[in-house]
């Protein structure tokens, strides 16, 4: 037989009590075949109580013909009609014994709600609330491990907690660097166009440096690190959530919040000012760069900033730079302790953390900023 | 005898200057069951991996059909490899995707059949391992167990020339395992595929091997080839009769104490 035979069955219903079905052919992938559809309607209406499948005349097969035997077998079953096998070839014997041991599993049904559903108002309400709640509950168990450590009761690891901050600190010097440099020079040159129209390039220090220690130095490192640690702490926890490390924590009878959460956000905590002491400096140095170039020597732009340079503004940076870190922190450790078990939902995650993280922080820092300009600092 | 399948040629694998196994030779006959056997750690996966071109070995060569697979470009190795169906010692589903659209990532890749042959071309493989009705679930929602098996739904969806298994029935009920070890049986008599697997399990050594290699970690070399129901009784290494008589060793041991 070296020319292949086109694939096709046939089946036949000879009296009431029996009917046959003839395999003829090919069945190869690659090949004509038919769909097995075409027979599914014809058995439905059959009445007899047998089926007998003959492959006397088949060809080649591979897992074409078996996945088409399989359905025809299936739907027998189903419709108790006796499935009669005659002269099948013994590796299809076989398999289709292995494939019909164990019956399918069939899934129980499920109402298919349709996507305008899910705009429910209520629900989205629900939905938020429910998400509200759960952060309130992890800052809970998150505070009473805070407080268990400060009882020296805690399972934090103090190893733990330097490696984050190794990797929440020094690690980040570089792209924070960059970052407040030239957040620093935007600030210069917005402000230089503005100040000369009145002849006050001068004044460009003050707003550079006010500008840079009360807001931008603080903002620009914490969304450096919202989307560099916050987004990793994510990540971390979402794949030990799928490896079963959580799982392992748990059963070894230590608190996952104390002993992963916890250093991870004192790291950030500690670590967040100190970069951003290291931020305000290269802010105000970028802004100088720029003066510069519009005249003002360097001598002058110190002399100046030196005058606008104030305790009170270098403070409220920092107060806003260990609540940034927290968020971040939070946010993060949140994502991926409520991550999925799966690849997709560990980058969910760390998307979440993100997002979160940012939200929270523009949120945090008006906040602030009004009651600060409220009470007058 | 015919030209063998895959041919290990004094193979030396090592990470980094760690050496883990030198100077392994042996054949893989087409056809064969070929399990690799050995202590834990002894390099199995490692072995396993230097196969599939994951690992590059530190010396030596391995030959597919008498090709070097060790020497081969990367688009010669593709083309190798497109005969393989693979399972991993810790499954290597995309968790991502649900068992169907894991099954069918391979058919979607590399054959042209339509959407509902490829659904019914699923369905079968899936019951070949127990697992129809299975489709719509994730790879976190069934049991360690159940990867295992639709794991291996994965690998068999092209029909492959070569199959390889790193501990396939690890972690199964006596039952699967039983029916896991037919089924690689009917798979390869229905195909013709060559089985390469690593395993520890007894039963299913002497119940489907053919041809076995034993690598042993205390001299870092395979100490053992051959038929694993003959190397039991005929073996001239000590170990090798232990590891494959499980209740003879203590005796030995009593032995010589
Ligand atoms: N990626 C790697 N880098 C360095 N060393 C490795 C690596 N993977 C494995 N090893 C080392 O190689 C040796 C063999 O490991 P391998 O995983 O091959 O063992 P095995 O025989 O499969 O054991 P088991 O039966 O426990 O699965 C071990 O000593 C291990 O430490
Ligand atoms: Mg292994």
């Amino acid at each position: 037989m070296s020319q292949a035979q086109p694939a096709e069955f046939e089946l036949q219903v000879e009296d009431r009590d029996s009917a046959v079905l003839t395999l003829r052919g090919d069945w190869v992938h690659g090949r004509e075949h038919p769909d097995y559809r075409e027979l599914r309607d014809e058995l439905a209406v059959i009445s007899a109580p047998e089926l007998v499948v003959d492959c006397s005349a088949l060809g080649t097969w591979d897992s074409v013909l078996m996945a088409f035997l399989l359905q025809c077998y299936n739907q027998c079953r189903d419709e108790n009609i006796e499935f009669q096998p005659r002269e099948l070839p013994e590796g299809v014997q076989r398999l289709l014994q292995v494939a019909t041991a164990v019956q399918p599993y069939k899934p129980p049904a499920q109402r298919r709600r349709p996507w305008y559903a899910r705009l429910h108002l209520g629900e989205l309400l629900r939905d938020f609330l429910e998400r509200s709640r759960e952060t309130l509950a992890f800052i809970g168990e998150v505070s009473i491990a805070l407080w268990k450590l400060l009882l020296g009761r805690s399972n934090t690891r103090f190893v733990d907690f330097r490696t984050f901050c190794y990797q929440a600190g020094p690690n980040a010097i570089a792209i924070i660097s960059l970052t407040s440099v030239l957040v620093g020079m935007i600030l210069a040159y917005l402000g230089a166009v503005q100040l000369r129209q009145f002849g006050a390039e001068i004044y460009v220090a003050d707003l550079v440096v006010i500008g840079t220690l009360r807001e931008m130095g603080v903002l620009m490192t914490a969304v450096v690190m919202a989307g560099r640690t916050g987004a990793a702490y994510a990540a971390q926890l979402g794949t030990m959530q799928t490896n079963e490390e959580i799982d392992a924590i748990v059963t070894m009878g230590v608190s996952p919040v104390e002993f992963l959460v916890v250093p991870r956000i004192l790291a950030l905590v500690v670590m967040m000012p100190l970069l951003t002491l290291y931020a305000n400096l290269l802010g105000v140095i970028g802004g100088g760069i720029v003066a510069g170039g519009m005249g003002i020597t360097p001598l002058m732009y110190m002399n100046e900033g030196e005058q606008a340079l104030s305790l009170v503004h270098l403070n409220v940076g920092l107060l806003k730079s260990v609540i940034f870190g927290a968020l971040i922190a939070v946010a993060g450790c949140r994502a991926g302790m409520n991550s999925g078990r799966s690849s997709a939902a560990v980058g969910e995650a760390a998307t979440e953390a993100v997002v979160i993280a940012i939200v929270y922080l523009i949120i945090a820092d008006a906040a602030i900023n009004i009651i600060f300009q409220q009470v007058g600092i | 005898m015919a030209e063998a399948h895959i041919a290990v040629r004094e193979l030396t694998m090592a990470y980094g200057s760690r050496v883990i196994q030198r100077d392994l030779s042996f054949d893989i006959n087409r056809g064969d069951i070929f399990v690799i056997m050995g202590g834990s750690g002894c390099g199995k996966s490692t072995l396993l991996k230097h196969l599939l071109g994951l690992v590059e070995p530190a010396a030596g060569d391995i030959l597919y059909a008498g090709d070097s697979f060790v020497h081969a470009n990367a688009n010669a190795r593709d083309v190798m490899r497109r005969g393989w169906g693979i399972t991993y010692q810790s499954g290597g589903l995309f968790s991502a995707m649900t068992l169907a659209e894991n099954v069918e990532l391979p058919l979607q890749l590399y054959t042209d059949h339509s959407p509902a042959d490829r659904a019914a071309i699923i369905a079968y493989k899936l019951a070949l391992v127990g697992l129809d009705g299975y489709q719509d679930f994730y790879p976190s929602e069934i049991s360690g167990g159940m990867r295992k098996r639709a794991a291996l739904a994965r690998a068999i969806a092209l029909d492959p020339d070569i199959l390889f298994f790193d501990e396939p029935s690890a972690g199964l009920d006596p039952i699967s395992s039983r029916l896991l070890d037919d089924l690689i049986v009917q798979i390869k008599e229905s195909t013709g595929a060559t089985v390469v697997m690593v395993t520890h399990e007894l039963p299913s050594i002497f119940g489907i091997a053919t041809n076995s290699v034993y690598l042993d970690a205390a001299s870092k070399t395979m100490i053992a080839y051959g038929n694993p129901r003959e190397l039991r009784e005929h073996s001239d290494q000590p170990v090798v009769r232990q590891f494959l008589a499980r209740e003879a060793s203590t005796a030995a041991q009593e032995k010589t104490a």
